[in-house]
């Protein structure tokens, strides 16, 4: 997560000192991406070396200063509200990881390993649904008070769907790897041994021809 | 909640034919709801959620095993008394609501206290309790092809927990309505176990399971995981991703 085009966006609104910046940005996204005030100064540091943000005028009396965009700053939060997410940089994903070991080192029960994963997940999502049940919403006959009610359901609707995508990706690996089982162990000339990467490779081509 | 559940399935089983065609829809299945809880059925198709619903409802008789419905052993009835079961017991949520067309909102939630000889009078002003209670009441009126997806649905819940009626068992409950009015009908039918009824939901939607307290895995007719209790809402926050 980009702290910096999301501290440009909040002084887009208004200038702001760094504590203010810090809980503006936590309470908008409910607290989901916790920041210190360290990450948020050294942030501001550098937008101010790259000439996106400046100083608003003299420290008040405690002797914060608040900071503002400059025209490049702004030009800058334009520029991310009108371009997507890169996905690219999608950090590894250590259960992808695991279930792909899983299916291919001997001797471990897979179908367990998506189970006990499945429960833990939703056990996840009946949680996120139990901060939303909290959560006023229109659809349930109330209107959310404030714009930050609404940010705080779009964020956990997020997590919500991430978590159900998580758990269908859950089901079709289950399906997949019951058809895999379900097929008779066709011998041919190259799988005599049972190597794994053979095995693997002929399932999608004859997968492919099936269909 | 109260000691005994208002649904329990004792060592259910469930078997169709015989000999070498023999399928086990459910083994040995064991399953409690109680008031105040939503319990969900997850499951592949296939895997016996709807004939653990049909169960749980009278509607179909286990091979072996008990079926208790506020205590009464649901195989030892006469039809008679089944049919009394379900008019005063529980309700059925289906997908495409399966409301009476020619009558309203109100008369479809009245029906089975009718059915039961409850005065016309008397079954209506349950309903329209039965009516408020899902956020409906100013819709009392209407008829059902002047109401949508959602609005239908809630009178199905309504109609469900008419009365004394105290189960709901919900059959993919959301599966015609889009993602916000499905919501919204968990929400209600959420509600209605917070207010005391009891719920067994079938769905394939993770989503919508998650708003039960408990969620059970079925595969092949045999429960094989469960979430239990609810987690703490505490724990979330770290793992809810701080990339």
């Amino acid at each position: 997560m980009s702290i910096r085009r999301g501290l440009l966006a909040l002084l887009a609104q208004e200038p702001m000192y760094g504590a203010q910046l810090r809980s503006e940005f936590e309470s908008r996204t409910g607290g989901t991406w916790p920041l210190n005030v360290g990450q948020v100064y050294t942030t501001l540091a550098r937008l101010e070396r790259d000439g996106l943000v400046e100083g608003a005028g003299e420290a008040d009396a405690e002797g914060r200063i608040a900071y503002r965009l400059t025209d490049a700053g702004r030009t800058e939060v334009q520029r991310w509200w009108a371009a997507p997410v890169d996905r690219d940089s999608t950090p590894r994903d250590e259960l992808v990881i695991k279930l792909a070991l899983a299916v291919t080192v001997p001797g471990v029960d897979v179908q367990r390993v998506v189970q006990t994963q499945r429960t833990a997940t939703l056990r996840h999502l009946q949680a996120l649904t139990k901060l939303k049940r909290g959560t006023p919403d229109e659809a349930g006959g109330r209107a959310p008070d404030e714009q930050k009610d609404l940010a705080w359901l779009l964020v956990l609707d997020n997590l919500v769907y991430a978590a159900e995508a998580e758990i269908r990706w859950l089901d079709h690996v289950e399906t997949r790897l019951a058809r895999q089982a379900m097929r008779p162990p066709k011998a041919s000339p190259r799988d005599t041994a049972g190597s794994y990467g053979d095995r693997s490779s002929e399932g999608v081509s004859r997968e492919g021809a099936s269909r | 909640m109260s000691e005994r559940p208002i649904l329990f399935l004792d060592n259910v089983s469930r078997v169709h034919g015989r000999d070498e065609t023999v399928v086990r829809a459910l083994d040995a299945v064991t399953l409690e709801v109680y008031a105040g809880e939503l319990v969900a059925v997850m499951g592949p198709s296939g895997s016996g959620k709807s004939t653990l619903l049909n169960l749980a409802g009278g509607l179909d008789q286990p091979t072996s095993g008990k079926v208790l419905v506020e205590g009464a052993d649901v195989g030892a009835m006469s039809l008679r008394d089944l049919a009394a079961l379900r008019r005063r017991s529980l309700g059925f949520v289906f997908q495409d609501f399966n409301l009476i067309p020619s009558l309203t909102a109100a008369e479809n939630v009245a029906l089975p206290l009718e059915l039961d000889g409850q005065r016309v009078r008397k079954a209506r002003r349950a309903a329209l309790e039965s009516l408020e209670t899902v956020g409906i009441a100013d819709l009392a009126d209407r008829y059902p092809e002047h109401m949508s997806g959602g609005q239908q649905q809630r009178v199905a819940i309504a109609r469900a927990l008419v009365g004394e009626r105290r189960l709901v068992l919900a059959d993919e409950p959301t599966g015609a309505l889009d993602s916000q009015t499905g919501e919204a009908v968990l929400r209600v039918l959420r509600a209605r176990c917070d207010a005391g009824a009891g719920g067994l939901l079938v769905t394939h939607e993770a989503r919508h399971a998650a708003w039960a307290d408990r969620v059970v895995f079925l595969r092949d007719g045999v429960i094989v995981d469960s979430t239990g209790n609810q987690p703490s809402a505490e724990s979330l926050l770290e793992s809810a991703g701080t990339t």
